[in-house]
């Protein structure tokens, strides 16, 4: 009985040992895998970004209702189109059923001789030489929680057409661009001619009537065929493109265009100009299949038009170019009825699909860029969905200079928003690498002097009574919540350094020959063995004393020699500019920051070092710093360079105190007198804005990626440094 | 001699302890800095009446002195006198409302004489900031009361009555309405979920409809109560004439505090000092964070790391247990140990970023959609909060605990552990009885240490969970007491906000100071346990040892 009781109980432990086992080991592998997760969740958040884009075709039907279509159009979310015919007519339907929902007669009286978009607005040459001016509407409503669509065409100019051509000859090209009180239109005639009008608009205010009047009016002949025209949507530029290649920039003036045009020249036929979304770019569709971007760069005699670059896949002709309404990608068709999807800003090929027979010859984006509606020459409308969320973003945006839109030139620049739609991102991360690389080299210029030196005097220099409290209160910095150091650098370091700027340089330099000083003074003092060990209490009253001097004398020095006014001498002479919060406010409380870091590594390395060695040194006659320089230091110089490299590490992720003691702007100027913007300072700005999922977004994620991976990467090489040295020292 | 004495290397070692010095240098001067600028803030100071006089008229400055400072007169632009010192100060003049701005330079050229007015009284303000000026009428309700004798002990004891008032209405508001407002809304989610999950019957409805309107009829009381305090509280106003000899009327209800600090003693001055102190941490604050007390912010700070360490304590203890005990030592424990350890250096910020995609957007969101469908636009636990605040700080921390609990663990003598072993215990028992007991103050360091970097640590806060101004405490009178979807205040980003935010950095700056300090203090402290405790802990294994 006794026996099976003693029996069970064994059963019950072995049991719970087991269960305690199981649950120790999975609970054990589930914290690290827990912790893991972090790397692998972060990269999974970034990787999505750099999947190239998709592009499927999903329905093809005949062209619903009548005519040849000249143009179309689509809603927000690619839902329901709209075609304008040769007939006259706007064709609104859906995209998934190719049901016509409107079907409307244009008012106007001759044929359409010529067509053109500008997002929702659309001008219709007319072969009496009028143009008329139309809006497609697709009015959103929510009946029963329902998206409902209701189609409409608006006439924002009157339904009466605008007289283009004097000599009412039919109209075979037009451009046209609507600004707050004018209206711009460009036209080629049948009979080559390039007219310009301007007309002023004003809006009343009561019943929102627009009135027109005529204000300029230009033409020009040529001799050769005009294939294509446009115009910038500040009214400052019309480009029109000869047959033969020829590309002709005319400044509009005053009086209408100025008449005498920069003219650039392609080895090539232009099939298409097209402006991207925003105006400042132009595309130039070439018939060896070249896409080129242009841009009005500023150069000392105004501005010029500049090749920025090209997009080049297939040596087909360009025949069709259209633009994305909310980002600067666009697509290309070509003459064999293929269409490629490209982005300007990262230069990228994203997508390809070919599965028209013959060309297209118009396309249409919804404003999502989600969907793509094309037609072919037989009136075959293909409807494609696009999977294309990040375009932005390729190596060369995030590392290499790209030339932007309103830039001289290319540059590293980072820019993530804007308050206008037309906005061109731009994500360089080198100027955020080069703000914190920037800020932990002041940091370190500052903390590692101070660490290593004073890590090497506690070790094996200080009493060790005084030891037992220097390093904790040194190490106890470590624990100071940098927040609070951010701080005191924003709200009184950096005041103060501005207002004794030739104060503080003096103390940094000047702070290294007192303490020799007060040393050679010290030989005179007698009986002085008593305060061995005891160095750095004896030189707290000369730094004390230092301060109060570079504080005082600050004033009478920058008179002495910088005309009373540091900073304005140094911008006046030298060129540099000021900032309150710069990188030495920052590298003098970072490196206060990391001073504990690698005083605390170096100095236990420095400690530990065998003291056989040292006595056998100075055995044989070494002096003290002999031993130093020659025996302790090589022998712990593994674990100082990984006690540096922790700090840098440390320094490199710093968040509070750059994002508190530096103006955040993201500069690339190697300057002391400048601020800076980090990595981490950027995301913990940024990220609370950033659309979930955006390119943005994923971004700074990349940015979190890339500072986990260097830190991680930079502690364990400084861990595996250690590890080694510590070996070292078990052999000897 | 110069040459064989820098030969030496004596100059040198100088050198060296000049690195020392300096660093302590900071580390106390920092400290010092922060402590003398924030616990000075609460002295009453005196307050001087500064008279200047030049050819057209004579005018006067009430104010306290902030700062004094003399310099190069060349460097101080708009002055007459070029040579020599000058010297200026700071003064605080408060009534912000009259003369637009709290500070002003004065330049003791200028000046023709200074006093210390015994009847000049000093009055915080719920708007405003302070006020400084001559009391010179008690008013209740429009009407003058009280001789010129006791105007003073009069208004004290009116401003008493005010105070209590407040703090009934404050009761009131607070705890009582709010309570209201927050049953209501759980019964509109309620009425929500059940026409989502079409169980909204009649009957259901009727019920919520009941209770809606019994919430109402006791709002409407509260309603009443509160019209009638506001009555009583707008009674009493006084009248007081500022510097420029003109008066102004202030209503008793918007002041907090009245003083006349240049008849108070050293003994009331200490009194009203650490009255100050307590009301600082204690009370709410007010105007944008720049003046009152941090009570919220410590109160959030605190519960959010004591989830934190609820979370982190058995995660990491259970992680290097395994570490330790149970899993096969070789060269995957080494690396997996290398890395946790390397996870501690990796910047806060990351775990900031990693919490706030993970946690709140993915965790948070599904949770939404799973359980809380009925909120939904708004999300519940889909946005940052203390919740998640604490999770993603106890992940941060983890590495912390880990190693300090693993290092406990190995110094532990193998000897103890074979010993219960050959006694016959299992590993269970072992590790229950004998090992753990032992590891314990290791562990505690770990947690101590992991608590002093959680309270300190802003960046990834301010990702997932803090905000400047939380309506609401996350622990309250209402079911479920425990709020972890609420965003909370903390002291660091307190410091952050009102110091790199707020419209009226100057006049803050003091609180911020105190801030400041208050957190160091904790954070010190909190270090020095878990040095003392680790120290301790050494001695201890030292004697198993011998």
């Amino acid at each position: 009985m006794k026996q099976k009781l003693l029996q069970s109980q064994y059963n019950q432990r072995a049991l719970k040992d087991r269960l305690t086992r199981y649950f120790v080991s999975l609970g054990g592998v589930s914290v690290i895998i827990a912790i893991m997760l972090i790397f692998f969740y972060l990269l999974s958040v970034v990787v999505p970004m750099f999947e190239s884009a998709d592009i499927e075709q999903q329905h093809q039907y005949a062209a619903p209702g009548n005519g040849k279509t000249l143009l179309l159009g689509m809603e927000e979310q690619g839902t329901m189109a709209v075609r304008f015919t040769d007939q006259g007519e706007a064709i609104f339907f859906d995209t998934a059923t190719a049901e016509i929902r409107l079907q409307q007669k244009l008012p106007i009286n001759s044929a359409i001789s010529s067509i053109a978009s500008n997002l929702d607005h659309i001008v219709l040459g007319l072969a009496d030489g009028t143009a008329l001016i139309v809006k497609y509407v697709f009015e959103v409503s929510y009946p029963d929680n329902q998206r409902t669509l209701t189609p409409t065409l608006e006439f924002p100019l009157g339904e009466q057409a605008l007289l283009l051509d004097e000599s009412a000859m039919p109209v075979e090209k037009i451009a046209f661009q609507i600004t707050s009180d004018t209206v711009g239109l460009a036209g080629v005639t049948a009979d080559k001619r390039l007219l310009f009008v301007r007309y002023s608009k004003e809006t009343s205010f009561i019943s929102e009537e627009v009135t027109i009047e005529l204000d300029a009016r230009v033409e020009q002949q040529f001799s050769t065929a005009i294939s294509d025209i446009a115009l910038k949507p500040d009214l400052e530029h019309l480009y029109a493109a000869s047959a033969d290649g020829i590309l002709l920039d005319y400044q509009i003036n005053q009086q209408g265009i100025e008449l005498t045009p920069r003219e650039i020249s392609f080895e090539q036929p232009i099939t298409q100009l097209k402006l991207l979304l925003g105006g400042n770019s132009l595309l130039v569709g070439l018939k060896n299949g070249e896409v080129q971007q242009w841009m009005q760069v500023r150069r000392d005699e105004g501005t010029e038009l500049t090749f920025i670059r090209k997009f080049h896949e297939e040596l087909i002709s360009v025949e069709n170019v259209e633009t994305e309404q909310r980002r600067k990608g666009f697509a290309v068709s070509d003459q064999q009825g293929g269409i490629t999807l490209y982005y300007s800003t990262s230069q990228r090929t994203l997508a390809h699909i070919n599965t028209a027979s013959t060309r297209i010859s118009e396309m249409a984006w919804s404003a999502r860029a989600e969907h793509l509606l094309a037609v072919d020459e037989n009136d075959q409308l293909y409807f494609y969905h696009v999977d294309n969320e990040y375009p932005e973003v390729s190596w060369d945006v995030l590392w290499g200079k790209v030339w932007y839109e309103g830039y001289d030139e290319p540059d590293y620049i980072w820019q993530s928003s804007a308050s206008t739609n037309e906005f061109e991102p731009k994500y360089s991360l080198v100027p955020l690498s080069f703000g914190t690389l920037k800020a932990a080299f002041y940091a370190m210029l500052f903390a590692v002097p101070v660490a290593i030196l004073g890590a090497m005097f506690t070790a094996q220099f200080m009493a060790p009574k005084m030891r037992q409290t220097v390093k904790p209160s040194i190490e106890i910095m470590e624990a100071l919540p940098t927040v609070i150091l951010g701080f005191l650098a924003g709200l009184w370091l950096a005041p103060y350094v501005e207002a004794h700027l030739a104060g503080v340089f003096a103390l940094l330099l000047l702070l290294p020959f007192a303490f020799i000083l007060f040393a050679a003074l010290w030989m005179l003092v007698p009986n002085k063995s008593v305060f061995e060990g005891w160095e750095a209490a004896l030189l707290i009253p000369v730094v004390l004393l230092m301060i109060w001097l570079a504080t005082n004398l600050s004033a009478p020095l920058e008179h002495l020699f910088f005309d009373g006014d540091m900073r304005k001498y140094m911008s006046n002479e030298w060129g540099l500019t000021y900032d309150q919060r710069n990188s030495l406010v920052v590298g003098l409380i970072m490196g206060f920051a990391v001073i504990p870091t690698i005083f605390s590594i170096a100095e236990d390395a420095l400690f530990s070092v065998p003291q056989h060695l040292i006595r056998g040194s100075l055995a044989l006659g070494a002096s003290r710093w002999q031993t130093m320089l020659r025996v302790v230091i090589p022998a712990a110089s593994p674990a100082l360079f990984s006690a540096v490299m922790m700090g840098f590490g440390r320094a490199v992720g710093e968040t509070m105190i750059v994002l508190m003691a530096t103006g955040n702007t993201p500069l690339m100027d190697m300057s002391i007198f400048q601020g800076m913007r980090t990595l981490a300072a950027n995301i913990a700005v940024e990220v609370p804005e950033a659309e979930v999922a955006s390119t943005h977004y994923r971004i700074l994620f990349l940015a979190a990626l890339i500072l986990f991976l260097f830190t991680f990467i930079f502690n364990t090489l400084a861990e595996v440094i250690r590890h080694r040295l510590r070996k070292r020292y078990s052999g000897l | 001699m110069i040459r064989q004495w820098f030969k030496s290397g004596t100059p040198w070692i100088w050198l060296n302890a000049g690195a020392v010095s300096i660093a302590l240098v900071a580390v106390f001067g920092l400290l010092l800095l922060i402590m003398v600028r924030g616990m000075s803030h609460f002295w009453p100071a005196n307050v001087q009446a500064f008279h200047f006089a030049n050819a057209e008229q004579s005018t006067t400055v009430i104010a306290e002195v902030v700062e004094e400072e003399t310099l190069p007169a060349s460097t101080v632009p708009n002055i007459q006198q070029t040579e020599g010192d000058i010297t200026r100060y700071l003064v605080k003049t408060g009534n912000r409302d009259i003369l637009g701005s709290d500070f002003k330079w004065i330049y003791d050229t200028d000046l023709q004489s200074r006093e210390l007015p015994e009847e000049v009284m000093v009055l915080e303000r719920i708007e405003w900031g302070n006020f400084y000026g001559y009391l010179t009428a008690v008013y209740e309700n429009g009407e003058p009361v009280a001789n010129a004798e006791s105007l003073w002990v009069e208004f004290a004891q009116r401003l008493q009555r005010v105070s209590e008032i407040r703090e009934q209405l404050l009761h009131l508001e607070k705890s009582e309405i709010g309570s209201i407002n927050y049953k209501l809304e759980q019964l509109r989610l309620k009425q929500k979920r059940l026409e989502l999950d079409n169980e909204l019957t009649d009957s259901a409805l009727q019920q919520i409809e009941q209770q809606r309107q019994a919430l109402d009829g006791e709002y409407q009381a509260l309603l009443k109560q509160t019209a009638e305090l506001y009555q009583q509280i707008n009674r009493d106003s006084i009248r007081a004439r500022v510097m420029d000899g003109s008066e102004v009327t202030i209503p008793m209800e918007k002041i907090i505090k009245a003083w006349q600090p240049n008849k108070m003693t050293v003994l009331d001055k200490l009194v009203f000092y650490f009255g100050a102190l307590s009301d600082f941490i204690t009370e709410d604050p007010r105007e944008a964070n720049t003046e009152g007390g941090i009570f919220p912010a410590i109160f959030g700070t605190v519960m959010m790391v004591l989830l934190m360490s609820v979370m982190v304590t058995p995660l990491g203890v259970i992680a290097a247990v395994y570490l330790r005990e149970y899993a096969r030592q070789g060269v995957l424990v080494r690396t997996i140990r290398i890395a946790v350890n390397n996870l501690a250096g990796v910047p806060s910020i990351v775990y900031g970023v990693f919490g706030l995609g993970f946690f709140v957007y993915f965790l948070g969101g599904n949770l939404d959609q799973l359980f809380y469908r009925e909120a939904l636009p708004s999300p519940t636990f889909g946005t940052p909060g203390l919740l998640w605040s604490s999770l993603t700080l106890a992940l941060l921390t983890l590495p912390v605990v880990i190693v300090s609990t693993e290092e406990g663990l190995s110094r532990i003598p193998r000897a103890l552990r074979e010993g219960s072993l050959a006694l016959g215990a299992t590993q269970l028992e072992t590790l229950w009885r004998v090992v753990l007991p032992m590891a314990s103050p290791a562990i505690m360091t770990g947690l101590i240490l992991a608590i002093a970097r959680a309270a300190g640590e802003v960046a990834p806060l301010m990702l997932v969970g803090v905000v400047k101004l939380a309506p609401s405490l996350p622990l309250d009178g209402n079911m479920p007491f425990l709020h972890l979807d609420r965003k909370f205040m903390h002291l660091g980003f307190h410091i952050y906000d009102v110091g790199f935010q707020s419209p009226n950095v100057e006049a803050a700056r003091p609180l911020v100071y105190a801030t400041a300090f208050l957190l160091v203090v904790v954070i010190v402290v909190l270090n020095l346990s878990a040095i003392n405790l680790r120290n301790r802990l050494r001695e201890k294994y030292r004697a198993l040892d011998n």
